[in-house]
């Protein structure tokens, strides 16, 4: 199942239908909800935290909470 | 008294929330973007038409109404606690443009409160150029609301703001979302058991970690545990609360919002690209420190020089003019010895600020604490912990505040206990003085001087000390903390420099009027216990002293002193030009005046020493001799624990007590003797000085913020006694190994 951290940067994915209330309610409310967009924007330099763009929200959260959120990676959002 | 009504300004953080609170109060107050920088309760008035008069409250930026951060759960009792004087007439929400589907789950949950309710939304400046459109008539309509489309920085919008407060009351208090539709069983039996209760009010009452006044928990929990079995199950309705919130406000903005992406994407990508690169992003950071530390110490030295020399002349310019007597001392040695004390520093401490504000408003500060995490977690802490931290560099009282962003109790205990070992700009001027003093002026490395070099050791080191001791507590605490962090990355921005400038302002200001007043008052108290004393030594000291260097000749201290003068004096008269028979024709008369000099100043080290302070600090000197210093010393650490740039304060009265000319402080204690005639102090003396200040506790407010922060006296006397102790020793081994 692909998650946050199978993204490179630039990447977008679409966030899918699972057991959302393993994360923090906070998440969700900040859009972390099935069928949003998730892009990742940047990997700190320690390769912790990860900066994502959340539904326009932009902000940074820790692997071991991005491995949680599955997503939908859209191939063609590669393409050049 | 005309009518007045309480309105909560209630919003995300970085919405420029407290930009609208400054400009509909004018009362000063720091903007930052760093996530939650409007820690404190700030309240202000406001003039409305009509006569009328709005009670503003300012609370704390938080993203929705679940209780996981301190500032969440503030606000969130307050909202719902109907009895509290705060509670509000009315809520302005303030969002911001370019966020308002996020900004709008806040604005829906205050709107389900029952409480009447205005949107602003500010930052409409950045509408053409991110290629936003907005129907207010049609969004007014479908949310229920008066918007208000506004701009804090160019202060459009504010008079339609007050028009609108003015109503009061009259606005609509409609709910947003049909709670029932979250659980309709349970909500409709909390309807029958709360008649007349909002079940929204009950359900945040039920659902969130936090105690709400006036309600029925009992009932309520018994309710509870009939609907909702587990904490999965309770979860599961708080994710259906939020997608239900969403697709509402989805349904809402769909015809009546629009944003370009493309636009909207901006220059934060690649700004951030640079600024968190993982070479440059240190390299631009450690630059950026660097700069700071060299601001301080290189910059800020010509006003100093200038405010040193112009007290100096004050204080003489009073003794020669004002008859001599009690209240002439008082003034000149007591008083303005201790005004200039204080304002010495100031260039200090604007510097230091400015940078501090500078990289908040930009946003800079959020791209620290993503670059800082990974680092600051082997520490028990995380990068939230950072700004604190480096804010603790300037002051640890605003900083142990600013902890309050932090939604882990035991990682928000860890940096409160361990941000006073960050180098406060209050022991800047004791460092400052004592690297003047036993660090070599000459010399440097790569361009930096060693004093400068110095100066960024006690800082690394107080850094270096506060995070292994945070590891220690990590280890040590037994408190369970669940860690979610997440931190927002706003967008860049240009800080506005009226707000850079509020905040130097604002924390000159406390120095100045804060910490002035203990250091002013504190100098005044030791100028008496200094200048008075109650023993025969200390009334006879003229004929005890007289006789003694009748017998033994001068002491070492005043003969070297006396050797230096006449030297400058020498070099005085041939820069002036005159030949060496005048210089030689003056000498019987320069030896006389140094003699009474002499004189003079071994009668007033002996009235100090029997003073009421003398007699403090040889109380204390068994203790502290061991780490290389004297009575003096004694008496300067005794008054430091009220604050610590006492210590400069206290040595500047000790030295002028008594003595004729206003040489500046720093050669005072150049010259000074220990009793085998040595220098007192040596680079042995100054570090272990430097090592105790570096560690110990010894500010009364930070103690009293502490006790504030974790309201209980419990961690301040803990933090008091550790760092006390870990000082003495740090002190005592650099002596011993060193002289």
């Amino acid at each position: 199942m692909a998650t946050v951290l199978d993204l490179v940067q630039g990447q977008k994915g679409t966030i899918r239908e699972f057991s959302q209330h393993v994360l923090p309610i906070k998440l969700l409310e900040l859009g972390c909800l099935p069928g949003n967009i998730l892009e990742l924007v940047q990997i700190a330099p320690l390769k912790d935290p990860i900066y994502i763009n959340l539904n326009g929200n932009h902000i940074a959260i820790r692997r071991s909470l991005a491995c949680l959120i599955e997503l939908d990676i859209a191939v063609e959002t590669q393409a050049p | 008294m005309s009518e007045s009504i309480n309105v909560a300004l209630i919003g995300n953080p970085n919405t420029g929330k407290s930009s609208i609170f400054n400009q509909l109060t004018g009362l000063n107050q720091k903007v930052g973007n760093y996530p939650g920088i409007t820690v404190e309760k700030k309240e202000g008035y406001c003039k409305l038409p009509g006569g009328k008069r709005a009670k503003l409250l300012d609370l704390p930026g938080i993203y929705s109404l679940s209780t996981t951060s301190m500032d969440e759960r503030l606000v969130t009792e307050l909202l719902l606690d109907k009895k509290n004087k705060n509670h509000p007439d009315l809520a302005v929400v303030i969002t911001e443009v370019e966020n308002l589907k996020r900004n709008l789950y806040l604005f829906t949950q205050i709107k389900d409160l029952g409480i009447p309710t205005i949107l602003l939304i500010n930052m409409a400046d950045r509408m053409s150029r991110k290629g936003i459109s907005l129907d207010i008539g049609a969004l007014e309509k479908k949310l229920g609301t008066k918007i208000v489309l506004a701009s804090s920085r160019k202060g459009q919008g504010l008079e339609r703001l007050k028009e609108l407060m003015a109503e009061g009351t009259a606005h609509c208090a409609a709910p947003f979302l049909d709670i029932h539709r979250i659980s309709p069983d349970y909500f409709g039996a909390l309807k029958k058991e709360f008649p007349g209760e909002d079940p929204y009010r009950l359900w945040l009452a039920a659902s969130q970690d936090a105690t709400f006044q006036g309600v029925d928990y009992q009932k309520l929990e018994a309710l509870e545990s009939r609907f909702i079995k587990s904490g999965e199950e309770l979860k599961k309705l708080q994710h259906r609360e939020t997608v239900l919130r969403y697709q509402g406000i989805n349904d809402t903005l769909k015809g009546t919002y629009s944003i370009d992406l493309e636009k909207a994407h901006g220059a934060r990508a690649s700004i951030d690209k640079i600024l968190t690169h993982k070479v440059f992003g240190y390299l631009i950071f450690f630059a950026i420190l660097l700069l700071i530390f060299q601001a301080i110490f290189e910059w800020s030295s010509y006003p100093m020089d200038f405010i040193d020399g112009q007290f100096a002349q004050a204080s003489a310019w009073i003794k020669d003019n004002f008859p001599a007597g009690v209240f002439t001392d008082l003034l000149a040695e007591g008083i303005v010895a201790g005004i200039g004390g204080i304002v010495i520093f100031i260039p200090q401490i604007a510097f230091l600020f400015l940078f501090i504000s500078l990289l908040e408003e930009s946003g800079y500060m959020s791209r620290v604490v993503f670059l800082m995490d990974r680092l600051m977690r082997p520490f028990g802490l995380s990068g939230k912990s950072v700004v604190p931290l480096i804010s603790g560099n300037a002051c640890a009282i605003p900083a142990i505040m600013a902890t309050r962003t932090i939604e882990n109790w035991k990682e928000r205990l860890i940096t409160i206990l361990v941000t006073p070992f960050t180098t406060c700009s209050a022991r800047l001027p004791v460092y400052l003085i004592l690297i003047a003093l036993v660090i070599p002026e000459e010399g440097s490395i790569l361009g930096f001087s060693y004093q400068a070099l110095t100066l960024l050791g006690l800082y690394l080191l107080g850094t270096g000390a506060a995070l292994i001791s945070a590891k220690i507590l990590d280890k040590l605490l037994k408190l369970k903390g669940r860690t979610v962090f997440m931190l927002e990355m706003p967008a860049y921005r240009m800080p506005l420099l009226k707000n850079v400038g509020y905040t130097v302002w604002d924390k000159t200001k406390s120095f100045v009027l804060g910490a002035g007043k203990i250091i002013l008052a504190i100098s005044i108290v030791l100028w008496f216990l200094g200048s008075h004393g109650s023993s025969d030594d200390f009334d006879r000291a003229e004929e005890i002293v007289t006789q003694r260097i009748g017998e033994q000749g001068f002491g070492a201290n005043s003969k070297i002193l006396m050797e230096q003068r006449l030297e400058a004096l020498k070099e005085d008269a041939q820069t002036q030009g005159l030949s060496q028979g005048q210089i030689m024709d003056s000498l019987p008369h320069w030896n006389a005046a140094l003699t009474d000099n002499a004189m003079a100043q071994e009668i007033a080290g002996h009235k100090l020493e029997y003073s009421y302070i003398g007699q403090a600090g040889r109380a204390i000197e068994p203790l502290v001799r061991p780490l290389g210093y004297d009575w003096k010393i004694g008496i300067a650490l005794i008054t430091s624990f009220a604050a610590r740039e006492v210590f400069v304060g206290t040595l500047a009265t000790i030295y002028s007590v008594g003595s004729e000319d206003e040489e500046p402080i720093k050669q005072r204690m150049a010259n000074d003797r220990n009793q085998a005639g040595e220098p007192l102090f040596t680079l042995a003396t100054g570090v272990s000085l430097m090592l105790f200040y570096a560690f110990a506790m010894q500010c009364m407010s930070t103690l009293a913020i502490v006790q504030r922060e974790t309201n209980s006296w419990k961690w301040p006397l803990l933090q008091f006694v550790f760092m006390t102790i870990l000082a003495y020793i740090a002190a005592f081994a650099a002596y011993q190994i060193l002289s």
